[in-house]
């Protein structure tokens, strides 16, 4: 975990600034980011969310090939840690999370049901958006998930806005505002930072930086490579994180937590991850090697990673490994054969909530 | 040199003279503040630009609705005869301009000229005069005193009272967790509020004008229109977007455009452009109280013309147009700037003998079908006037309704009467060919009659 240059540069601001009181504040540190220390539960209970992705991912790979599936399906697999981590750290129904068009991931660790995403996916009338949002476009107002975002960036100010909510209604909620390394090259995520940092909003921005924006590698499209220093010039701390880690992801999270809480405003967070899959379904990825996504998978893989560490601490046997692996596999079973049995939406459905109102 | 009242801001016709630091016989300095000028939105202080004695106060203090170009006193300039100088306006605390620069007019500059109003139709209960500036305040405060999730945001409306003096007074009222001065910076702050929007508050956000909403478009449509929908219904997005569209005053084609036509088109969003100052305050409060998206053009032009508003509650329901005049051989259907340009062409054709009903469209998103070609059956005649482009415009979709729904009704084609289709010039000349004017109206209006 790297804690950001942000720091010492902003010392040196504060010295030339004099006794500006958004300095002097600045200044407090955020506090000392941890690796979580589970308990044999909570461990479970990551790991488990983890796999949940995983084989829900596959089998919506494997849906999406047989035609079940259709138009841009963009798959979370490698990335598991970093929803997983981040999430269970919230309050749901307090806090609120929103991010880009790769979802599904943030969408089951917000304890969504899965057979309703599997059903949207399939363009079913028991999808959660009713079939009318696809895999890009997805929401629950009861479980604080405001999307599922199809336009690159545009999640970051509204993120803000959740943030804003918050704040105006002094609810103590917090925003979870994920974003990739593709989208923090865009102008609104900057537009964003400046309001959030200006106004002490409590969001937490999370860059997901999966190497790659479509097939254009971090250091080809980024000036600063190092995401987490991407909201120095206004003032918001970075840290880099290892989102291969589940409990790295935790232990910043808790970090974020505390600070956002404590009224010092927004916190950027770098989480380094990897997609082992493609940019979206129809990604032949010559961008780059096998080897090198072969090597993340052998090396890397939170989720074998989570096991071994488990099976080191005493938390879960082989058995507990293997009923784990067969409960999840029956719940994404159950959720694909629901997304593929449910009707369609009625053709009526057609003109229905484009208005709330009558007018 | 004869002393003018200067247009202290692009759309300024008339101000009120309220103090004169000096008396005749006066020696001025270059840059003396010689009087002090109260327009709708600010007071201005008056610097003389040249040293001289002055000779007559031709305007008292505390006149009333001296016009633009009104010789309001004479200084006999050292080392030059009488002749036409230049009184340079200065601004005081509050600058109305939107730039934040203190215009520097020539006194004898040409006056920009809005459409004249026309005097609204009558009321039941008891009204008053205010101007549409007032009215549009008056809807916010009001529905923010009623709901504490109403908020308003955007640049200037807090402490500068609003660029165009819409928000004047808010900030006192509400504070500043209510009302919100934003950094320059559209895309950001319209997302922004679509966020919160979508976490349970209902914002006002206000665009200093509509074209530098443009910025700000993809959230508008992708982020507030489109996810209801995208949603299955579960995600409401309750905000207001408004702020002045289409031409003001010599402020050239970047500055005057009318993008009614753009956002009439989407399916998520109302549309809503009012004329008068009773629209405009009851469709404000209607459209905060929405729980859908909402785009509010108003007209900066119109800020500053008065109208008779009702007293008290006063709302006007969405998607219902307005019958503004009666009448039996043509009907001019528009709205916003259009409808005063409409009812003056009605006044000069009604002197020709041809009776003109004008229909105020003034909700554009869901649009009155029933009321246009209820008065197309009527008149069998209509002719559409918009301050805006010709091409894919609410014109155009009006022709289409009438072709599609109404044929049986026509006895002729229903023209448009709109701007040309060109950016909009600066030089006043050329302005003033490409704008709609109520003489193009009459003369379509004759062609088909």
């Amino acid at each position: 975990m790297v804690r950001g240059l942000a720091l010492a540069k902003a010392k040196g601001a504060a010295q030339v600034a004099g006794k500006s009181p958004a300095i002097e504040g600045r200044l407090e540190r955020i506090p000392e980011v941890e690796r979580h220390r589970p308990t044999a539960d909570e461990y479970r209970d990551f790991y488990r969310m983890m796999l949940l992705i995983r084989r829900f991912e596959e089998k919506a790979g494997q849906l999406y090939g047989m035609g079940l599936i259709g138009g841009f399906c963009h798959l979370y697999i490698g990335q598991e840690a970093v929803v997983t981590g981040l999430q269970s750290a919230i309050t749901p129904g307090r806090d609120s999370v929103v991010t880009g068009y790769r979802d599904h991931g943030h969408m089951l660790a917000c304890h969504i049901d899965p057979k309703s995403i599997m059903a949207e996916l399939t363009g079913r009338a028991a999808g959660i958006s009713r079939g009318k949002g696809g895999s890009m476009h997805m929401f629950s107002v009861e479980q604080g998930f405001y999307g599922g975002h199809g336009i690159v960036a545009a999640q970051v100010p509204i993120g803000a806005g959740l943030g804003f909510a918050h704040k105006y209604k002094k609810d103590g909620g917090v925003a979870l505002a994920y974003f990739g390394d593709g989208a923090a090259n865009q102008g609104q995520v900057y537009e964003a930072f400046n309001m959030a940092e200006l106004w002490k909003l409590p969001v937490i921005f999370v860059i997901e930086n999966n190497q790659y924006a479509m097939g254009t590698s971090v250091n080809r499209a980024s000036a600063e490579d190092q995401l987490y220093r991407r909201g120095e010039s206004f003032r918001i701390e970075g840290l880099q994180v290892d989102g291969m880690d589940v409990l790295a992801v935790r232990g910043a999270a808790n970090a974020a937590l505390e600070w956002v809480r404590g009224g010092h405003g927004p916190i950027l967070l770098e989480m380094k991850t990897y997609r082992y899959r493609g940019h979206s379904m129809s990604d032949p990825a010559k961008y780059r090697s096998r080897e090198e996504v072969q090597s993340v998978r052998d090396n890397k893989d939170p989720i074998d990673h989570a096991k071994r560490e488990m099976l080191e601490l005493g938390y879960a046997d082989e058995a507990w490994f293997k009923a784990c692996e067969q409960e999840i596999r029956k719940t994404v079973a159950e959720a694909a054969d629901f997304a593929e049995q449910a009707p369609e939406p009625e053709l009526s459905e057609l003109y229905t909530d484009v208005l709330v109102g009558s007018y | 040199m004869h002393v003018k009242l200067p247009a202290m801001s692009p759309t300024m016709e008339e101000g009120t003279l309220a103090t004169w630091l000096v008396k005749p016989g006066d020696a001025v300095k270059p840059g003396q503040v010689i009087a002090e000028i109260e327009t709708d939105k600010a007071t201005m202080e008056l610097e003389s630009d040249e040293a001289g004695t002055v000779l007559s106060l031709d305007v008292a203090a505390g006149t009333d609705g001296v016009k633009v170009g009104t010789v309001i006193a004479v200084i006999a300039v050292e080392g030059e005869e009488a002749s036409s100088g230049t009184v340079a306006p200065r601004a005081g605390t509050e600058v109305p301009s939107e730039t934040g620069v203190a215009p520097q007019v020539k006194a004898d500059a040409p006056v920009p000229q809005a459409a004249a109003p026309a005097q609204a139709a009558a009321f039941d209960g008891p009204t008053r005069k205010q101007t549409v500036r007032e009215a549009l305040r008056d809807a916010m405060a009001e529905e923010m005193r009623a709901d504490g999730a109403v908020f308003v945001m955007g640049e200037e409306v807090a402490q500068y009272q609003g660029a165009y003096k819409v928000t004047q007074g808010l900030l006192e009222e509400f504070g500043d967790a209510r009302v919100v001065d934003t950094p320059i910076t559209e895309y950001g702050f319209a997302g922004l509020g679509v966020g919160a929007a979508m976490g349970g508050l209902k914002p006002i956000v206000e665009f200093m004008t509509f074209n530098f909403a443009m910025q700000a478009i993809d959230h508008i449509i992708n982020s507030a229109a489109k996810t209801n929908y995208m949603s299955g219904g579960q995600m409401r997005c309750p905000i207001v977007f408004r702020g002045p569209n289409g031409a003001a005053s010599r402020v050239a084609a970047q500055h005057s455009q009318n993008y009614a036509p753009w956002y009439a088109s989407v399916p998520g969003l109302v549309v809503l452009s009012p004329y008068d100052a009773a629209d405009a305050k009851g469709l404000l409060k209607s459209a905060i109280r929405s729980p859908d998206p909402v785009v509010f053009l108003e007209n900066e032009l119109l800020y500053g013309h008065s109208f008779e508003v009702p007293e008290g509650e006063h709302v006007v329901p969405i998607g219902k147009a307005r019958l503004y005049r009666e009448g039996t051989d043509v009907t001019l259907v528009s709205y916003s700037i259009g409808v005063g340009i409409a009812l003056e062409a009605a006044k000069l054709l009604e002197a020709d003998g041809v009776s003109a009903e004008v229909l105020d469209l003034r909700s554009l998103r869901p649009l009155d079908e029933g009321a246009v070609l209820a008065s197309l059956k009527k008149t069998n005649r209509m002719v559409v006037v918009e301050e805006g482009w010709p091409v894919c415009s609410i014109a155009s979709e009006i022709i289409a309704i009438a072709m599609e729904k109404g044929f049986d009704d026509l006895d002729a084609p229903v023209l448009r009467v709109t701007n040309k289709d060109v950016p909009l010039p600066y030089a006043n000349n050329l302005e003033k060919a490409a704008l709609v004017k109520a003489a193009d109206v009459v003369a379509a209006v004759k062609s088909i009659i």
